[in-house]
């Protein structure tokens, strides 16, 4: 069983001077689960991620992603993990073509690979004809989608996700939660911060960040059923009410 | 060294598809040289000059016909006592005033030399300069005629005075300027706005959580401007030379490895702003306001440090390129070497180190 969690994070801390921004959160996330990290706007969970993908030092507890502790081999976490944050983060003057190459050349793939990984993705995401176009000219929508994909071009074993969705219009959000299905079910661990409840529900289990602390977590109908509400909207405004 | 190159290809990209920055570029170093070494070689033309003539004699007349038929200067104007001298200094047109001091010719004949005084207006110092070094010329050259044929020498001795700004002790050359100028723009400006582009956009994050390490992702980022920044530096050293022949008397080995040492003190600076700066324009502005006018301004530039209130002067030793224009006025004009620039190197070498270190410390808080 204990190999089974990716992530493991025991009272995980985080201090900026006198101000905790994470207070001592312990949680674990599955193989292939889709983990819900929620939380208003400075409850800490951006903060939680970032120490979680190694670009934060902890001010104490403990934390092991993909199998290396957050201390000791970040490097190690580096390679084994996808990000893709609430900006979107492909360059613009930039070709489709030319993103996918240098994203793929600083996760050290060799040049075969790349090549193979950028016909797959530009078929499966229909971009035959705007392969060679720079990224601005594309759609909010398809950049998002490209990359999502981009950020998977290493196979990580857990991709984490900063509120992927912002800013999409419903339908695209619809075709991105279809993705990440699918990246979840090919046994990729999928570990996303959002804000939109409606997506909540999508997830496998969510956690409730509220000040810095996690004040709920289980899967959202358990959720539900122990707060006596119809919704994940519903059983956040209770917790974050207080 | 693969993701390195890949790395770098992408900043190259980003520099050939951003017309203003190809501007910035390509088009400033080329547009600068052209506007300063053109306005500056116009004005060594056609300069107004005064003369006092008290002794009004047939030597003074045949100087005063030399110089009045030279190119370099034009409407000469004559002035009957030194109370007036003052006041055409101050009317502005006039650049220059000699006077011949009494009985010019009889002492010349008696006691084998005459004083002649050559006051500049030195509140521009280049054409100051310049005008003393012209008159200087042209009197050896009379003297050297009328000696022909006697056995003991004429001697007209020019006593050169600054007026307004008498140390004239940076003498203002423009290419060494511009190359400095350029060097913080191309190299500190270019650098700290474009590190700060990949934070305003988000790519930033993206590859510090790729397994690129800190350092890699900055280097990555400096190396496409200090190759640039070589080539700039070229190109106005070529175009200084071939355009408006100026002589680079030193050793070009020496200028090359000052410049390097200088753009990576200008990098460190660049990287430094990126660290506090959060979007593009205040990277821009920082740079603007705390890099290039303290520069232009500050560094003697355009402005000599010696005519600089007190204060300033003192903060003209914090600014690098005061100390590298110095070095390179030093190799450029006159052609000395380590030897005589020995603690000018050492200084820019120290705030070199300071800023580099300065700046991966502000880098590492930032990531914590």
């Amino acid at each position: 069983m204990k190999q089974t969690n990716v992530i493991k994070v025991e009272n995980l801390t985080k201090m900026f001077g006198d101000f905790t921004a994470v207070n001592a959160v312990s949680f674990e996330v599955k193989k292939g689960e889709i983990f819900g990290f929620l939380g208003a706007n400075g409850a800490g969970k951006t903060t939680a991620m970032k120490m979680l993908i190694g670009i934060s030092t902890p001010t104490s507890g403990d934390a092991q992603v993909a199998g290396f502790d957050v201390y000791k081999n970040p490097d190690d976490i580096k390679k084994n993990i996808g990000y893709m944050s609430q900006k979107f983060a492909l360059y613009d003057d930039l070709t489709v073509k030319e993103n996918i190459t240098f994203f793929g050349g600083i996760y050290g793939l060799s040049r075969h690979q790349i090549k193979e990984k950028r016909c797959q993705l530009v078929e499966e995401l229909g971009l035959q004809e705007v392969v060679n176009e720079l990224v601005s000219s594309l759609p909010l929508g398809w950049k998002q989608k490209l990359a999502f994909s981009v950020a998977l071009l290493h196979d990580p074993k857990i991709i984490f996700l900063d509120e992927p969705t912002g800013g999409v219009d419903p339908i695209t959000r619809r075709q991105f939660w279809e993705m990440i299905y699918k990246t979840a079910h090919n046994g990729t661990t999928v570990f996303v911060t959002t804000h939109y409840m409606d997506e909540a529900e999508y997830c496998d289990r969510v956690s409730i960040m509220v000040d810095g602390k996690i004040e709920a977590l289980d899967s959202p109908k358990k959720l539900k059923e122990h707060f006596n509400v119809a919704s994940m909207n519903d059983v956040f405004l209770k917790l974050a009410r207080g | 060294m693969k993701r390195f190159i890949g790395f770098i290809k992408k900043e190259f990209y980003h520099i050939f598809r951003d017309k203003r920055s190809l501007f910035i570029l390509f088009g400033m170093p080329i547009a600068q040289i052209m506007l300063f070494g053109f306005a500056i070689t116009n004005e060594i033309n056609n300069v107004d000059i005064a003369i006092l003539d008290k002794s009004k004699d047939v030597t003074t007349q045949e100087i005063i016909n030399k110089i009045s038929s030279s190119k370099y200067f034009s409407n000469k104007q004559l002035i009957e006592n030194e109370a007036e001298i003052a006041s055409v200094f101050k009317k502005g047109k006039v650049k220059a005033v000699l006077i011949f001091e009494n009985d010019f010719s009889k002492k010349l004949i008696k006691e084998n030399k005459a004083t002649i005084q050559i006051i500049t207006d030195a509140t521009d110092p280049n054409t100051a300069n310049t005008i003393s070094n012209f008159t200087n010329s042209i009197l050896h050259n009379y003297q050297q005629e009328i000696n022909k044929d006697i056995k003991i020498a004429y001697q007209i001795i020019p006593q050169t005075q600054m007026a307004y700004n008498a140390e004239l002790k940076s003498v203002f050359m423009f290419v060494p300027g511009v190359m400095t100028i350029i060097l913080m723009l191309v190299s500190a400006m270019m650098t700290s706005i474009s590190i700060t582009k990949e934070k305003e956009l988000g790519t930033m994050e993206i590859l510090l959580v790729s397994p690129l390490k800190p350092f890699q992702v900055i280097i990555g980022k400096v190396v496409p401007y200090i190759f640039l920044s070589v080539i700039n530096a070229i190109v106005i050293i070529v175009l200084s030379i071939f355009i408006f022949k100026m002589p680079v008397q030193g050793s070009l080995i020496m200028l090359g490895a000052e410049s390097i040492l200088f753009i990576i003190n200008a990098l460190s600076l660049g990287i430094l702003i990126s660290t506090f700066s959060e979007t593009q324009q205040t990277a821009m502005l920082v740079s603007f306001m705390g890099l290039l006018l303290p520069v232009m301004l500050l560094s003697g530039f355009i402005f000599p440090i010696s005519s600089l209130p007190n204060i300033l002067q003192i903060i003209s030793t914090i600014i690098p390129a005061t100390w590298y224009i110095i070095i390179l006025k030093g190799i450029m004009l006159k052609g000395v070497g380590l030897a005589i620039l020995w603690k000018e190197t050492l200084i820019l070498l120290g705030m070199t180190v300071f800023f580099m270190a300065l700046s991966i410390k502000k880098y590492k808080i930032r990531l914590e």
